[in-house]
């Protein structure tokens, strides 16, 4: 949970940080704390981990990896745990999570975005992670997006 | 274009930036250019949307909320209906068209845990399709990485 002033201080970087050299007192001055006590708090926030890192957001898509496609698989599940972690280190994955399966529609667990500059060179992506897996997979599929329907960022409802 | 300066910058700075008075500096002394080269280019990256965002990233469950992947199976017919009904909805943050039956796939975003059922429940009713729920279990993640 995050008390008021952490609430502010979210609302004050969701849109980013400064791009200026004192990034952090130009923040704290636009909420009144003194530069120390802001990233003092800021420390807090990491160690408990509502701030996952302070880090740039690429473009996938500016950077010609124009095809992505969310590979998914039907893992073991004793497996999964030593198994994700080999994928999430490859560098064409941005994000890979186990998630429950949903029978019978759904049997897969795995999924791992891979992104690159065409669907041959995803598609070869998607096979390097099927030796990783092994024979702990069962099933496998690629869904690629064909539109964005809809994308804004986390927004916090506006409180008093 | 990224020339190579570009290229290990955006490779850095999706690593985390320090908690320090003069962050930038120090990544530039890493990357032993100036400061002021640094801004300007991580402006100009900004300025062109290869970064789309420069900050914290913050964890909607650690501040008491939560995210979770959703997927619904959308006939053809009835796409843009649907579509318009899910997207009316604040909880839905992210949406994505996608090559398979279970064909919108969307993030809900929401202040509490319990918020995310009550979302998926709405969708059902306002759309009459089940909105299957893929909350993450497990996190496994790195990063994207451009050839430095």
């Amino acid at each position: 949970m995050i008390d008021a002033k952490e609430r502010e201080i979210v609302e004050a970087l969701q849109g980013g940080l400064p791009l200026v050299p004192a990034p952090y007192r130009q923040v704290a001055d636009n909420l009144g704390l003194e530069e120390d006590d802001l990233l003092f708090r800021l420390a807090d926030m990491k160690s408990r981990g509502v701030i996952r890192r302070i880090a740039a957001a690429a473009n996938h898509y500016k950077l010609g990896m124009t095809s992505n496609g969310m590979t998914v698989w039907d893992v073991e599940d004793t497996r999964v745990a030593d198994l994700g972690p080999q994928i999430g280190l490859l560098a064409f994955v941005t994000h890979c999570y186990e998630r429950p399966r949903a029978l019978p529609d759904w049997p897969y667990n795995l999924f791992a975005m891979v992104h690159g500059s065409d669907p041959i060179e995803v598609e070869e992506k998607r096979a390097e992670i099927a030796a990783i897996l092994g024979d702990a997979c069962r099933a496998q599929d690629i869904l690629y997006s064909t539109r964005i329907l809809k994308k804004t960022g986390l927004r916090l409802k506006q409180k008093g | 274009m990224l020339d190579d300066t570009d290229r290990a910058i955006l490779n850095r700075m999706q690593d985390d930036l320090p908690l320090t008075s003069h962050p930038y500096a120090a990544i530039a002394d890493e990357l032993g250019i100036e400061e002021s080269d640094l801004l300007a280019r991580l402006g100009h990256m900004k300025e062109d949307r290869v970064i789309t965002r420069f900050g914290p990233f913050f964890d909607a469950a650690a501040m008491g909320g939560a995210f979770c992947l959703c997927a619904m199976a959308v006939p053809a017919q009835e796409f843009e209906t649907v579509l318009t009904k899910v997207n009316a909805h604040p909880e839905v943050a992210h949406n994505y068209e996608r090559t398979h039956r279970l064909n919108v796939w969307f993030v809900l975003a929401t202040e509490t845990p319990e918020g995310i059922a009550t979302a998926a429940e709405a969708i059902e009713r306002d759309t009459g399709i089940t909105v299957l729920q893929f909350p993450k279990l497990q996190e496994f993640f790195i990063g994207f990485r451009v050839a430095a």
